[in-house]
């Protein structure tokens, strides 16, 4: 059991050492950078593209899952907002600015329902 | 309290660090940035086949000092006015009351088949549609509805106006098949008494001035509102949507707050939700951007 689990760690060591998976990452890390620039200035279909790039190229990027929640949230794709969350929480689940966005998001969400039915 | 100089060395060496952690900060740059959002909300009709809406009338009661069908219809053709596409009919506010009194106890099969009448009531508007000796004929009785709303219960007898699907497309066909609001809205006074608990100023022996929350029973008095808005297809007359609300106020026993301003104040709360039903509303936040 120790061993399987020693081959698999040195094996994911590996391909995160490997020079492809850290170009991913670096690539990754620029589209976040970018969409962020663009977002800034209310482009935010360009920042979707990007962050959609960067979850491509590095699918277990948090950061990357929450910055394109915020843009789907922006853009009134509510459901696809909350998955993006969801997973970003799912890679980073003690992230608090990313609880904290995903929690404004469910208030939003739910407002429309809150008050019915009192 | 002195401890012991370090080295010209070290202090060199901690010098460099600190700069060189300084640039690597400068260089990265911050890792969250605040951005302005702006969330859109669909509409929970699809009302694209209306270019107009109709806010009837309600069938409304509770406090006698609001005339709370008028109000509340004045109130939602103005904020219709200018916060949905729609264009608001201005039209005399229908008493509901006194038209589901007129009706007769079986409003579905019925109610159709005195579609065709021509029974209008004085004021050029269709009334209830019971035909002549309509309800008679057809071994119904006139339901014997309360005339003063108090509470919620009064108004319960009244729902089987809405479901009176020939008489709103009566409606609807005398304005030229519009959006058609309506519904019930009782707006009554409330009063309760309990433990409530409030900050109170208090002083020590030194002067200095603290404040600590003090439970204390209190009287409250104030208001609840508790509207139900139903959308009805003016073509057909059938219900599209319909939606309730509760909100409530409450005052120190000695305050006196007007009735009227209470009512806004409770309506104020309300009327964005009301607004989301027929048109798409955004909402303005913050979210934390990560790199």
């Amino acid at each position: 059991m120790n061993v399987r689990v020693g081959i698999v760690a040195a094996g994911v060591a590996l391909v995160s050492a490997s020079p492809s998976f850290a170009d991913a990452k670096g690539d990754a890390k620029s589209q976040v950078e970018f969409g962020i620039n663009v977002a800034q200035r209310g482009l935010w279909r360009e920042a979707i593209y990007r962050w959609e790039k960067a979850v491509e190229l590095d699918p277990t990027y948090a950061a990357a899952y929450n910055d394109l929640a915020i843009a789907y949230e922006h853009e009134g794709q509510l459901d696809k907002a909350r998955k993006a969350y969801e997973k970003a929480i799912e890679l980073s689940p003690n992230s608090e600015p990313i609880r904290q966005n995903y929690e404004l998001f469910k208030e939003i969400n739910d407002r429309t329902s809150a008050a019915k039915d009192k | 309290m002195t401890g012991r100089a370090l080295p010209k060395t070290s202090r060199l060496a901690l010098t460099a660090a600190a700069t060189l952690i300084a640039a690597f900060a400068l260089a990265c740059g911050p890792d969250t940035y605040e951005i302005p959002i702006e969330t859109p909300i669909q509409p929970k009709l699809d009302v694209s086949a209306f270019q107009r809406v109709l806010v009837a009338g309600f069938v409304a009661g509770g406090n006698e000092d609001v005339d709370t069908n008028q109000e509340t219809v004045r109130l939602l053709r103005s904020q219709l006015r200018t916060k949905s596409s729609l264009r608001v009919i201005d039209a005399d506010i229908l008493p509901l009351v006194e038209v589901a009194q007129d009706q007769p106890t079986t409003t579905g099969a019925a109610g159709n088949d005195s579609a065709a009448g021509s029974d209008h009531a004085s004021n050029g508007r269709p009334s209830a549609p019971t035909g002549a000796g309509g309800a008679a004929d057809r071994g119904t009785q006139t339901l014997a509805l309360p005339k003063n709303i108090k509470d919620e219960k009064d108004l319960e007898p009244y729902e089987r106006l809405f479901a009176n699907t020939a008489y709103w497309k009566r409606i609807g066909e005398e304005f030229q098949n519009p959006l058609i609001v309506t519904g019930t809205v009782l707006f009554a006074n409330r009063s309760t008494s309990g433990i409530v608990q409030r900050d109170q100023e208090v002083f020590d022996n030194r002067g200095v001035r603290r404040v600590v929350p003090v439970r204390t029973y209190m009287e409250r008095k104030g208001f609840l509102l508790r509207p139900k808005f139903v959308f009805i297809d003016g073509r057909t007359g059938a219900t599209m949507y319909s939606e309730s609300y509760r909100e409530e106020v409450l005052y120190n026993a000695q305050q006196n707050t007007p009735a009227l301003s209470s009512y806004f104040e409770l309506m104020d709360r309300l009327v964005p939700n009301f607004l989301s039903a027929l048109s798409s509303q955004k909402i303005k936040g913050t979210r934390v951007l990560l790199k």
